[in-house]
């Protein structure tokens, strides 16, 4: 077996005097969906931040990246919020080579790429219109793109469906799991759905109220392409009832 | 008939009417030169080469843009320092806004103390009663900005200019030009306080030479010289303003 592209171990984060999580340790392996779920202000957010390297961990062990799949934290980070952030002031293709221009990637190949992606998430025609012209499920498209086009390895996903109706939520759910197939990702995908995180992930860890602790860490053995219809067989119902119990549901 | 050009019309209109009415108000009521020059007195002013009219106007927008530009660039500097450092801000914020509470025009004889008179003290006076107004805006246009949206530039390590240049300077624009505006007005009126209090020449200076003389006509001029300034500087700000700031995200 492959070497866990993240490791995390006894994590602990604190803000000022507030413990905001107190014990996060799993693994991921490379190419992995990970689904992140626990109660809200349980610290998912804030280890997110501990992944992107926006906020160092105050005590445990993080460790991205194995001598098979190497990680560079200044490249190698992709990052979808609830609310998709677009800059209202650039077209969208413009909005999906944000990142390219922060690195300084190469302009052509760039474009060709953003313009790549902008069809692998379902949106070609629309690269020269605004963000207000396109609708919020779309925007969130846009920013999964936006989030790709520096070809990250790890892509961080804060919840990025919260904000749509359920309708948009289960498109987007199937649409994330192609483009994860696709672009052959690590995702670590935080959500506050039960059953979007045993449809979409390969593992879902469950984490207690706040100050973050481990409350399970287990593989979902549901066959790929995922369904919709899966939803209603017993083993998705088994792992969806795991989880309800482990946050006392 | 084309709106626009309907609106255009209609403002034209309005100045035409307002410049004839002053006119059949000094010819009707026989009102005397030195209480109300005629439009055509006034403009008699103008062509008097003694009044010195273009370099009068040369040192007075000199002071108003000079302060100006002046208080645009520190404005944005102070406010874009304040976005980096929480510290920074709550230190000075509270202090900036206690200064702002001064009327700048008691300045005045402190800044002819310090700086004699002249174009730099009048660019002072312009400057010290512009920049608040562009300061107080921008921080906040900063302030509005989502914390994610800085989260996202610092995951991959963007330098600090690259987040003033593509997320906080263009976010904050609106913002910023709502600033600029009252802060265009605020300056033409610290300049011209600045002439009154001190100085050897300019428009302000100009008219408080006149006022000696009861030379009602060139002092109208000078008032109208200033106002066309000011209105110079204003229509630059809103030129600008729309060739860079999206319609729908505009700031009244
Ligand atoms: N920058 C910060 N400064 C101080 N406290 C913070 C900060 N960010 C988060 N916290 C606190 O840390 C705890 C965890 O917050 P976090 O945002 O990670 O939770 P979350 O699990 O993402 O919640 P939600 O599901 O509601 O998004 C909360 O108690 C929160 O108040
Ligand atoms: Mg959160």
């Amino acid at each position: 077996m492959s070497r866990p592209f993240i490791h995390l171990a006894g994590v602990r984060k604190t803000y000022g005097d507030h413990l905001a999580i107190s014990d996060a340790s799993f693994d991921v392996m490379p190419g992995e969906l990970a689904s992140l779920v626990g109660p809200s202000g349980c610290g998912k957010s804030t280890l997110l931040k501990i992944l992107a390297g926006l906020h160092p961990a105050d005590g445990g062990e993080v460790r991205i990246g194995s001598p098979s799949h190497p990680f560079d934290p200044s490249r190698d980070v992709g990052m979808v919020f609830q609310a998709p952030l677009l800059l209202k002031w650039r077209r969208i293709l413009d909005n999906v080579l944000l990142p390219a221009e922060i690195l300084g990637l190469p302009g052509a190949e760039s474009r060709e790429r953003a313009r790549h992606l902008l069809q692998l998430v379902g949106l070609a025609g629309n690269e020269a219109k605004y963000p207000y012209e396109l609708s919020g499920g779309m925007q969130q498209r846009a920013a999964i793109a936006r989030a790709l086009v520096h070809d990250p390895k790890l892509v961080l996903m804060d919840e990025p469906f919260g904000a749509l109706d359920a309708l948009t939520r289960e498109k987007m759910n199937l649409e994330l799991l192609r483009i994860w197939k696709e672009a052959g990702k690590t995702i670590v995908f935080v959500t506050h759905g039960i059953s979007e995180a045993v449809f979409l992930g390969t593992r879902v860890v469950v984490l207690t109220a706040g100050p973050a602790r481990m409350a399970d860490n287990f593989v979902v053995d549901l066959p790929h392409p995922r369904t919709l219809d899966m939803k209603t067989h017993e083993r998705f119902g088994d792992y969806a009832r795991r989880v309800y119990r482990l946050l006392g549901m | 008939m084309n709106s626009k050009l309907g609106r255009w019309t209609l403002a034209i209109l309005a100045h035409v009417a307002l410049i004839v009415a002053w006119y059949l108000f000094v010819r009707i009521g026989n009102v005397p030169r030195f209480v109300m020059p005629s439009p055509g007195a006034t403009l008699d002013a103008f062509l008097q080469p003694n009044y010195d009219w273009w370099a009068n106007i040369a040192v007075t927008g000199t002071e108003i843009f000079g302060g100006y530009l002046l208080a645009l660039v520190a404005g944005v500097a102070l406010a874009l320092a304040f976005s980096w450092s929480k510290t920074l801000e709550a230190f000075f914020m509270p202090l900036l806004v206690s200064l702002n509470m001064i009327p700048k025009v008691a300045l005045g004889p402190l800044i002819i103390v310090w700086f004699k008179y002249g174009v730099f003290p009048n660019s002072i006076m312009a400057f010290s009663i512009a920049v608040f107004p562009i300061l107080l805006t921008t921080a906040r246009g900063l302030r509005e900005i989502e914390p994610e949206l800085l989260d996202l530039v610092r995951s991959l390590r963007g330098s600090r200019w690259q987040l003033f240049t593509k997320i906080q300077l263009p976010g904050a624009l609106p913002y910023i030009f709502s600033g600029m505006k009252v802060g265009a007005i605020l300056a033409v009126a610290g300049a011209i306080v600045g002439e009154f209090l001190g100085s050897d020449k300019g428009l302000g200076y100009l008219m408080l030479q006149v006022q000696v003389t009861l030379d009602t006509p060139a002092m109208f001029m000078a008032v109208i010289m200033i106002t066309l300034l000011g209105m110079v500087l204003y229509g630059l700000v809103l030129l600008l303003e729309r060739l860079l700031v999206a319609r729908d995200a505009r700031v009244a």
